[in-house]
């Protein structure tokens, strides 16, 4: 595949092959899922709410169980190894760790106990290595090195972005799941994080998949994008291509070519022209 | 002032004893967000088998046989009921527990049999009078009592730095702030269960030990967690040191309401004060007094 700027990305890291997901045995969710990340990519997945951009990742970093969902069809490969049964824990081991949706910071912790409970795989590398982390993440977010003491909880929105990122780092992650980053946070942050995941992806060597719905600037910094549009992947291409695809541009960027519309007219055309995948 | 003395320190050293039962449902509420109703079940099995295992082994030994058996059975309830219940609702939670307290109960006397055992672990019984300088006569005070007392604030020591200076104990205070996160970055729920269900155990144990040598091991023990219910919500249940302080109120509490109201309305205040206590912190402060504050950002 062909990054942005020219470069052309290894092999496929993760490779997810027509996976359905059930919840609660009777709900479905995903109906054929299937999206290719190749090594050192940043990967955008589109859609609206309840699109299953979060179960897709989900299912990928295997915490859908505690949930009451499970993967009935398909399969997920990382690595060349199939995944569909490894548990969380066995999957940071192995470099793959998701940031969920919301945050979700130890509330109760400071920062930098946040920050340590991301290490905690990796007890047997000893403190020393476990300490130069910490300080390569407060070199990515000099301000979590500033609120290290304060607890997490009390921290602004995007101070938690950035440790619940940071945390996901400690673990020494080849490739990080992030849900909806934007989340609740001010278009000047969302740049903000969006520009250090670029550099962690460049720098670090981390690939992502970012699942969002602010469309435009997640196709500003991926390399590909899928959109899921009712548990289907409805279109995918490389990021520039679908910045410049007349139907993204009129549901996903909220551009288009014969000046606004008004919503009743969207949501005709929307309804009479359904993708399909 | 000697007798009022008498009765505040007699009444805050029972207050202890409480304080012990009550810190294995923090322990395991703060980490699993159960409530354990079992765990006054966990401290009359502990005792049990200790006194058990005291008839054909020394102290020592029985000791650890005691411990091990705490840990296994934490490992078995682990397995049996929360790996299948995992996110289910709390009440559903607390359910299983009801179940596994019948089941301990049961289990554990047909096991260890039924009978009151005296437990002697070599913690001096007779009373001894303090303090005989400054009062006359000196005041009465329980030497088992005493020791619990001690072992108690050792108890407490050992858990803080456990909690706060130790990966896992970083870790078990992550998932008790989050279970999904915890997972997310690899905290392995079941491990971290397993753990803090031993620890309660082993909490467990001390209890017995003290229970036992105050009242003998019989089945009555196993009803001193009712007992802790209004130790719990008097001092929060998300709280050690809540555990510690809610004891010791309710146990001076009950002790000065019993002799010194007790005579003005007919006594038998000690059964139910701390209940009422309960009541009136409900309506208050429902977190209890050091419970921790819901931190909730929008």
């Amino acid at each position: 595949m062909e990054r942005r700027d020219g470069t052309t990305t290894g092999a496929a890291l993760l490779e997810v092959n027509n996976i359905e997901v059930i919840y609660n045995h009777v709900i479905l969710v995903l109906k054929g899922v299937s999206l290719s990340v190749p090594e050192g990519a940043i990967v955008a997945l589109l859609g609206a709410n309840g699109a299953g951009k979060t179960t897709t990742l989900k299912a990928i970093s295997n915490l859908l169980r505690a949930e009451r969902g499970e993967v009935t069809k398909g399969s997920i490969h990382y690595r060349g190894e199939r995944v569909d049964a490894l548990n969380p824990s066995e999957l940071v081991r192995r470099g793959l760790i998701q940031v969920m949706e919301g945050r979700h910071c130890f509330a109760h912790l400071t920062v930098e106990e946040n920050l340590l409970t991301g290490a905690f795989t990796r007890a047997r590398e000893g403190k020393a290595r476990i300490a130069e982390d910490l300080e390569l993440v407060y070199k990515y977010f000099p301000r979590l090195r500033e609120r290290r003491r304060s607890i997490a909880g009390y921290t602004s929105g995007g101070e938690q972005q950035m440790t619940a990122i940071g945390r996901a780092l400690m673990s020494k992650p080849k490739m990080i799941l992030l849900d909806e980053p934007s989340m609740g946070l001010a278009p000047q942050l969302v740049e903000e994080i969006f520009e250090i995941v670029a550099q962690l992806n460049r720098q670090e060597g981390v690939s992502f998949v970012v699942a969002e719905q602010n469309t435009n600037i997640a196709l500003r910094y991926a390399d590909y994008g899928y959109i899921l549009e009712n548990g289907r992947v409805v279109m995918d291409g490389a990021a520039d291509v679908l910045r410049s695809n007349e139907d993204v541009k009129e549901f996903y960027l909220g551009l288009s070519t014969t000046g606004r519309k008004s919503y009743r007219d969207v949501k005709h055309y929307r309804r009479r022209k359904r993708w399909l995948a | 002032m000697g007798p009022f003395l008498e009765v505040l320190i007699g009444g805050l050293l029972t207050g202890v004893l409480y304080s012990l039962v009550a810190l294995g449902f923090v322990l395991i509420f703060k980490a699993s967000g159960v409530f354990n109703f079992a765990q006054g079940a966990m401290v009359l099995f502990a005792a049990l088998s200790l006194v058990r295992f005291l008839e054909v082994m020394p102290l020592w030994a029985a000791l650890l046989g005691s411990a091990a058996l705490m840990v296994a059975l934490a490992v078995v309830i682990e397995r049996v009921v929360l790996r299948p219940l995992v996110n289910q609702e709390p009440i559903i939670l607390f359910m299983s527990t009801l179940g596994i307290t019948f089941f301990i109960d049961g289990f554990g006397q047909s096991l260890f049999g039924s009978d009151v055992y005296p437990l002697d672990v070599g913690i001096p019984k007779d009373p001894i009078f303090i303090a005989e300088n400054t009062f006359e006569g000196g005041l009465l005070v329980d030497q088992v009592d005493l020791w619990a007392a001690v072992v108690a604030g050792l108890l407490v020591l050992v858990l803080a730095l456990f909690f706060q200076r130790t990966r896992i104990g970083r870790a078990l205070r992550a998932v008790a702030d989050d279970h999904q996160a915890a997972q997310s970055v690899g905290i392995p729920l079941n491990q971290i269960w397993v753990i803090v269900w031993s620890v309660a155990g082993l909490v467990a144990l001390v209890a017995g030990i003290m229970w036992g040598t105050k009242l003998g091991v019989q089945f009555s023990i196993a009803l001193v967690a009712l007992k802790a219910l209004p130790v719990l919500i008097l001092g929060g249940l998300t709280s050690v040191p809540g555990a510690i302080v809610g004891g010791l109120l309710i146990g001076a509490g009950e002790k000065l309401a019993e002799v010194y109201f007790g005579p003005i309305i007919g006594g038998g205040i000690e059964n139910w004060f701390a209940y009422m206590l309960a009541l009136a912190i409900l309506l208050f402060r429902p977190q209890g007094l050091f419970g921790e504050r819901i931190i909730e950002r929008v």
